[in-house]
């Protein structure tokens, strides 16, 4: 099976281990400013241990969080971008995504994966905001796209996490119609009764809530997120007004019934396990 | 709708800058003829030279539009809007209103009538032809009621097994507070996922703008058409501009860039096919753009109605499945 990686147990890091220091030995949160030892911060799964701002994690940052002894299976990792539209405004796409791919070490701003998680198998997506603002291209919907097909054939229970300022332009009507191919797949999910949960995270934008964010059986969020459609500063510059503290955050959503409930990440593992146990049992 | 014409003028046409050359001419062909009529001199030489030089620049002209051009003549002032296919394509129009939860969202229109003997589930953005009708229609951007509105006519359908077709114009979905508080997002998503597998034909044109999600909302179909001086993309060129090139005096450069044409959407295999439109765009003779509109919708949907709603759906999910263009080495290369 060539469309698939096996992840051997020596080959996968620990997030701990690789990830770079963003300022020395030290991680100055940007909410409260509390200083706090790197090494705290990164056990604490990157979220301030002061005032419990989670700060952006990748995805083998969540895929250690969830599955059994950091031990899953990518699918599909060989998918990269090509430049259907030759597309080029300052930069060339071509050159986005050679620089993004070495600044990220990521293919594309996705990642899928298929691995036990506390002893049942699972299909997890999970985007990565380090690859050109986690932006939904060709490879963000195929790949998302299989997976779901993954988990509907193989009946495992599907968690997409959501990281993502939306569609990717350098794609444009390529980039667009991944909204209604995600979408389509998930209708087909949905009619063999195979639970579909939606983490979002900060932040959930466009084409992303648009599409397969929005429609989880369980819509969840990380706390404090920016989750929305319309980005605040075009809002903004359409109303000609301020926006209200707490707008477009994950508790605005779960106020308004967009929302199931908001999960610390300690929190995830338990969880969602929880959760799919009562609709197995 | 009597209360409420919003129906195209046929007088007046505004051109645009590009279309200046055309405007002189017929400047010059108007002169003539009335020279002629007063019978102080005879013109029938120079009028017929005038109309055929007309004819031939036109051809050159709208034949060769690029990306921008094209995006003007999709929002022209004057071209043909919602109502005013329905009006002139339909029989029975009963229009249908609310989503039965927040309000009636007017910049979505729709109701069940009759194309030639089909009965048919119509509905489309609308666009307002003054201040006052723009206001009401915002400007053909729906709020997040109005995608509601739209599925839950697109669900009658189904349910009393009508094809359903929508008309495409929209500058985008509205981006508002109360779009936000409501879910404008999920609005969205929901009819994308509902339409791909909705049990019966869907047939989509794009009669003007084509804008992102917005557009998209209406537009997951077994046939998606676009007219021929129309757009359809994931961003308007202007936003892209002010975006990817952080100015707007690049749209110029964002239109081509996109490939946003019913051309370029085609090569592509992103939509099924392309309306003609009357030379010089569908403002230009709104009366054969409804012809041509109608006896697309009627083809389409004579296909389409000998078709299961098994295979129907299953060819819909197929073609949308299939939209994307990526590289799939066999073996990892590592980064
Ligand atoms: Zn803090």
């Amino acid at each position: 099976m060539s469309w698939f990686r096996r992840v051997k147990d020596n080959i996968v890091t620990k997030t701990q281990d690789k990830k770079p220091t963003p300022d020395g030995l030290w991680f100055k949160c940007g909410k409260c400013k509390a200083i706090t030892p790197q090494k705290d911060f990164v056990a604490n799964l990157h979220v301030c241990p002061e005032c419990g701002k989670h700060n952006r994690l990748d995805s083998e940052g969540y895929f250690d969080i969830l599955f059994d002894r950091g031990k899953y299976v990518e699918l599909n990792p060989n998918l990269v971008s090509a430049d259907p539209l030759k597309f080029k405004d300052n930069v060339a796409y071509t050159d986005r995504i050679i620089k993004s791919t070495k600044k990220s070490g990521l293919k594309d701003a996705v990642r899928t994966s298929t691995g036990k998680i506390n002893k049942r198998e699972w299909t997890v997506a999970c985007m990565d905001f380090g690859f050109i603002g986690g932006s939904m291209g060709s490879v963000v919907g195929e790949k998302i796209g299989r997976a779901i097909d993954y988990a509907r054939e193989n009946k495992q229970p599907l968690m997409i996490i959501s990281k993502s300022g939306g569609a990717r332009m350098m794609e444009a009507a390529f980039s667009l119609m991944q909204m209604a191919k995600t979408s389509a797949k998930l209708a087909l999910l949905a009619k063999e009764g195979v639970p579909y949960i939606s983490l979002m995270t900060d932040p959930t934008t466009g084409g992303i809530t648009a599409s397969f964010a929005m429609l989880g059986d369980f819509n969840i969020a990380e706390p404090e997120a920016l989750i929305g459609f319309a980005g605040p500063r075009v809002i903004k510059e359409t109303i000609g007004k301020d926006l209200p503290e707490g707008f477009q955050s994950s508790e605005f959503l779960q106020e308004h019934g967009f929302v199931d409930f908001i999960v610390h990440r300690k929190e995830l593992k338990a969880k969602v396990s929880t959760l799919v146990n009562l609709i197995y049992s | 709708m009597a209360k409420d014409k919003e129906i195209v003028k046929e007088k007046g046409i505004t051109y645009f800058d590009f279309e200046k050359p055309i405007q002189e001419l017929e400047d010059q062909l108007e002169k003539a003829v009335e020279t002629h009529d007063k019978g102080k001199v005879d013109m029938q030489d120079n009028i017929e030279s005038l109309t055929k030089k007309i004819t031939k620049a036109k051809k050159e002209l709208y034949g060769n539009l690029n990306g921008w051009q094209k995006v003007q003549i999709s929002r022209h002032a004057e071209r043909p809007y919602t109502l005013d296919y329905i009006e002139n394509i339909c029989k029975d129009f009963i229009e249908l209103h609310g989503d039965r939860n927040v309000k009636d969202d007017k910049a979505i229109v729709g109701g069940f009538a009759r194309i030639g003997t089909q009965p048919v589930m119509i509905l489309g953005h609308q666009k307002g032809r003054n201040t006052k009708q723009r206001q009401m229609r915002n400007f053909g951007m729906a709020n997040p009621e109005g995608y509601r509105k739209a599925l839950r006519m697109m669900k009658l359908a189904e349910k009393f097994n009508v094809p359903v077709v929508t008309l495409i114009d929209t500058p985008g979905a509205s981006p508002g507070l109360e779009a936000e508080e409501r879910g404008q997002g999920e609005a969205i998503a929901k009819n994308l996922m509902e339409m791909a597998v909705l049990k019966v034909p869907i047939v989509c044109i794009i009669i003007g703008e084509g804008a992102s999600g917005g557009a998209l909302g209406i537009g997951v179909g077994d046939k998606v058409i676009m007219m021929e001086h129309t757009w359809y993309s994931v961003i308007s060129p202007e936003s892209c501009s002010s975006i990817l090139w952080r100015s707007w005096d690049y749209k110029e450069v964002a239109a081509e860039a996109l490939k946003l044409t019913a051309e370029n959407m085609l090569e592509n295999g992103l939509i099924d096919g392309i309306i003609k439109e009357p030379l010089g765009g569908a403002h230009q003779d709104p009366q054969a753009a409804f012809k041509l509109v109608k006896s697309e919708i009627t083809k389409q949907l004579k296909h389409l109605l000998e078709l299961d709603s098994e295979t129907l759906i299953a060819q819909r999910i197929d073609k949308f499945s299939n939209m994307g263009v990526y590289e799939e080495p066999a073996v990892a290369s590592q980064p």
